[in-house]
């Protein structure tokens, strides 16, 4: 296990530096720098604010002194928020962004399995189909539709609860973590319900049936242990779709998560900040894809052999 | 639950106990904290603005942007401040002399001013915080406004040191400043924060970031005592302010939002009682089901069409002005842009002090005769409705632009018969294209004026202004501009004025399309905005959170 994990981690290293080179390209691509704006400075201050950020080094001097601050975890001033440090804001935004899209996925995983299951056995009755519906709806309406509904009817209509911000009551957090878990909630729903249907109907359960074991022992240990499986899997595209769904999500309920960052940066050609949130990113999804494998493993005897 | 608990390195389960954790620590948190609130505390008066996006910066000297400079009034004062209507008063400066050549300013620090440390400001301050702005070392993006200071251009150009900036402190209360020309608008850029004073200690010891809450040391109405990025910046009044008898808000909370739409949201929820701006697809709504609250109110800017003078077609005088002739601003103003906005027929807006407004030469012609006669110049021009020019409307990625422009290309299709093609660019990419003339035929572009004096406009015209992207190049307009710098008498000054803005239209450089609005929803308690009497803020949208103050 140890030894697997070591490989993994040492194998995202190489995937990193490839992340890391490609977007520091990418984006010095792009027409327009972090200083255009509707006016431009007079030459002698876009030549010294160029000289204060390097900018006026050639393209590879840049990169390689960039690449040596981010092997010592500077990520650079940001060009934008010119009070903070890109490392700043990230590790300001992350505990956010990480309470929003953990508690998303969260509730989506226990609401889910919870309607899945719930959907299997009692499969084609209106219960079932009522679940399959809803889990539909959830997928066909994009989070960016969602969200601003939930708002206007919770908060606007009813005020039962804030519609922006965070970090000044625990009230904040319920909207923007339920716009961004429902529809993953229909993802896991529509997935432990089939995966169930077909493990309901194995020849462990059967047996295990067969012994006498109650229901609901014989669900929850047994048949759900079988029957998350499919779940586990799709936890890595989850994790990166709630990271995506969290730029939209974070921007909509003004929370100061690093999703903000990404779209903000990326417009201002805040060269380091959008490369910074890319590494974090990057690495998030490398991590979390590990995770998921390790769990699985955990689950699965099999898949530990291999 | 069963299948995560079971896991054996606890992982997933540590991770999303965390979080749940979280929601439960938190909401037990703010249930103490809502429990053990004192009382006094309810009784606070808070004012919660909605402020666009988040600050680029609250350094004075550094920042550019106008979200920054709501919260840095608040913050910080300089020489001179602003009454609600907008008409400069005392600042940190009680009186002032200028010489009789116009060429020295000399200000006289109040005794009682003071930093919120309690220190007291000194001329020295003005004098740190104006030659940190001019030093190349700083990268100020708006050290151009002191440009009239003796030898800020030369600082700034690397020409010369930061000491022989024309500002020197004769005494801890007497600063003297000496300009390069007399600049009669000199005090209206006073009151730009790059212009405040910075308390040297400070920025010496913490850097860049001596603007953290708890390194920060202020001089205006208010301290900064928390800021959390994307999040809320908390300001609270600054005790040791010499007018701190006045302020009548406890604290002011600045929330970033750059969605319109979800700041309006938070408005109608009641979390701001004050937002940034509105969004204009909601215009309507709000006027049939918020009125009382929708405060519109003339600004400081000016949205126009620029023409590309350095290549065909528009390098021809006549096809630019049918162009201009052919868009129809009523119908744009009725239809489109639906706010309040005024049609405009100067690049000046009009209503400044002093200045005469200056029209372009068919403002009172009917728009038919309009049409009539800028198809007479298309057809001079050598074009026809059988023979039509292909033109290129550019851009910047943003459903009103789009909006504008497609009517536009309707308007002189219709008119002209041109055939006009839409092109849209993000708003970087598009300022690139812009200033390098190579690609553009007509272009939008917008100034929102620094100060309240034409010359916040004018000097954009100039044969080497940075905002120059039609190439409009007129040595007479220069010498005007030029004279009108150097010129004391005001109404001497503000005549070279408009007879150089006189020039710039008659050139038809640019189709000036509408003068913009600022557009806020104000809810009714909240006092001590209003500029004129009529319910507007001032032009400048200079809006100070030390005169305002919540009645309910």
């Amino acid at each position: 296990m140890l030894g697997f994990t070591l490989k993994r981690l040492l194998g995202a290293i190489p995937t990193l530096f490839i992340i890391v080179t490609l977007s520091f390209f990418l984006i010095r691509t792009a027409p327009g720098g972090p200083f255009d704006k509707e006016r431009s400075v007079p030459p002698e201050v876009a030549a010294n604010l160029n000289a204060v950020y390097h900018l006026d080094e050639p393209l590879w001097m840049q990169y390689g002194r960039y690449l040596g601050d981010v092997i010592q975890g500077d990520f650079g001033p940001s060009f934008q928020y010119r009070d903070f440090t890109v490392t700043e804001l990230i590790f300001r935004g992350f505990p956010v962004s990480l309470t929003l899209g953990g508690s998303a996925i969260f509730l989506a995983l226990i609401i889910g399995t919870t309607l899945g299951t719930l959907a299997a056995l009692k499969q084609n009755s209106k219960l079932d189909y009522a679940v399959m519906a809803t889990a539909m709806t959830g997928i066909t309406i994009p989070n960016f539709v969602m969200a601003p509904l939930l708002t206007l009817v919770f908060g606007v209509y009813l005020r039962w609860l804030p519609v922006g911000g965070w970090e000044q009551g625990w009230d904040q957090v319920v909207l923007p973590i339920v716009a961004l878990a429902l529809p993953q909630i229909a993802y896991i729903a529509r997935l432990t319900r089939g995966s169930m249907i077909e493990v309901l109907r194995s020849n462990f359960v059967r047996t295990a049936r067969a012994k006498g074991i109650p229901e609901h022992i014989m669900i929850t240990r047994h048949a759900l242990k079988a029957g998350i499986l499919p779940v586990v899997s799709y936890l890595g595209p989850a994790s990166a779709a709630v990271i995506t769904g969290s730029v939209v999500i974070e921007q909509i309920f003004s929370i100061p998560g690093i999703g903000r960052y990404f779209v903000q940066g990326a417009l201002n050609r805040d060269y380091t900040l959008v490369m910074g949130v890319v590494i974090f990113y990057g690495s998030l999804i490398i991590l979390f894809n590990l995770l998921v494998d390790l769990v699985y493993g955990l689950l699965d005897p099999k898949v530990r052999m291999q | 639950m069963s299948f995560i608990t079971k896991t054996k390195d606890g992982l997933v389960h540590g991770f999303l106990n965390s979080s749940r954790a979280f929601l439960i620590g938190t909401g037990l948190l703010a249930s103490s904290m809502a429990v053990l609130a004192p009382v006094s505390a309810q009784a606070e008066m808070v004012l919660n603005r909605g402020n666009g996006s988040e600050p680029g910066s609250l350094d004075p000297q550094i920042t550019e942007d106008v979200p920054a400079s709501h919260i840095l009034r608040d913050l910080f004062e300089g020489l001179v401040g602003e009454a609600p209507s907008g008409d400069i008063v005392p600042g940190d400066a009680e009186s002032w002399t200028v010489s009789e050549d116009g060429l020295t300013y000399t200000f006289k620090i109040r005794d009682d001013a003071k930093w919120s440390n309690g220190e007291p400001v000194t001329a020295g301050d003005f004098v740190y915080a104006w030659q940190r702005a001019v030093d190349p070392k700083t990268g100020s993006e708006y050290s151009f406004l002191l440009a009239p200071i003796k030898n800020a251009e030369d600082i700034t150009a690397g020409k010369k040191d930061p000491s022989e900036l024309g500002a020197k402190a004769i005494d801890d209360k007497t600063l003297e400043v000496d300009l390069a020309g007399p600049t009669p608008y000199f005090l209206g850029l006073l009151t730009h924060s790059v212009s405040y004073p910075v308390y040297k200690p400070a920025v010496e010891k913490f850097g860049d970031q001596w603007t953290r809450p708890d390194n920060s040391v202020t001089n205006g109405a208010f301290k900064l005592i928390e800021w959390n990025p994307q999040s809320r910046i908390v300001l609270a009044k600054n005790d040791q302010y010499w007018n701190a008898d006045s302020v009548k808000l406890d604290k002011v909370i600045y929330y970033p939002t750059e969605s319109t739409t979800a700041e309006l949201k938070r408005y109608r929820a009641g979390e701001l009682d004050w937002t940034y701006e509105v969004p204009n697809d909601q215009i309507k709504w709000i006027r049939d089901n918020m009125n009382d609250e929708f405060v519109v109110s003339n600004y400081l800017g000016v949205y126009y069409y620029g023409f590309n003078m350095t290549k065909p077609p528009f390098d021809n005088a006549k096809l630019r002005e049918a162009f201009s002739l052919a868009i129809n601003r009523d119908i744009l103003m009725d239809k489109i842009v639906t706010a309040g906005e005024v049609p405009a027929y100067s690049y000046v807006v009009p209503g400044m002090n002093g200045y005469d407004p200056v029209y372009v030469n068919f403002k009172d012609m009917p728009q038919k005769e309009r049409n009539e006669k800028a198809y007479k110049l298309y057809q001079e021009a050598g074009y026809s409705k059988d023979n039509p020019l292909t033109v290129e409307i550019r851009y910047n990625t943003n459903d009103n632009h789009k909006k504008i422009a497609i009517a536009i290309a309707s308007m002189w299709k219709s008119v002209l018969g041109a055939k006009v093609n839409l092109v849209n660019e993000e708003f970087k990419v598009f300022l690139e294209t812009r200033k390098a003339k190579e690609k553009t035929q007509v272009f939008r572009a917008g100034w929102i004026g620094d100060y309240n004096d034409p010359n916040t406009f004018l000097e954009l015209w100039k044969s080497d202004s940075g905002l120059n992207d039609t190439g409009f190049a007129d040595p007479e307009y220069d010498k005007l501009m030029d004279e009108a710098s150097k010129e004391q008498d005001s109404a001497k000054r503000m005549k070279l004025l408009e007879d150089a803005e006189r020039i710039f239209l008659d050139a038809n450089a640019v189709a000036p399309i509408y003068h913009y609005v600022t557009k806020h929803m104000i809810k009714p308690y909240v006092k001590g905005w209003d500029a004129d009497g009529k319910g507007h803020v001032n032009v400048l949208d200079h809006v100070r959170s030390q005169y305002l103050y919540i009645e309910k």
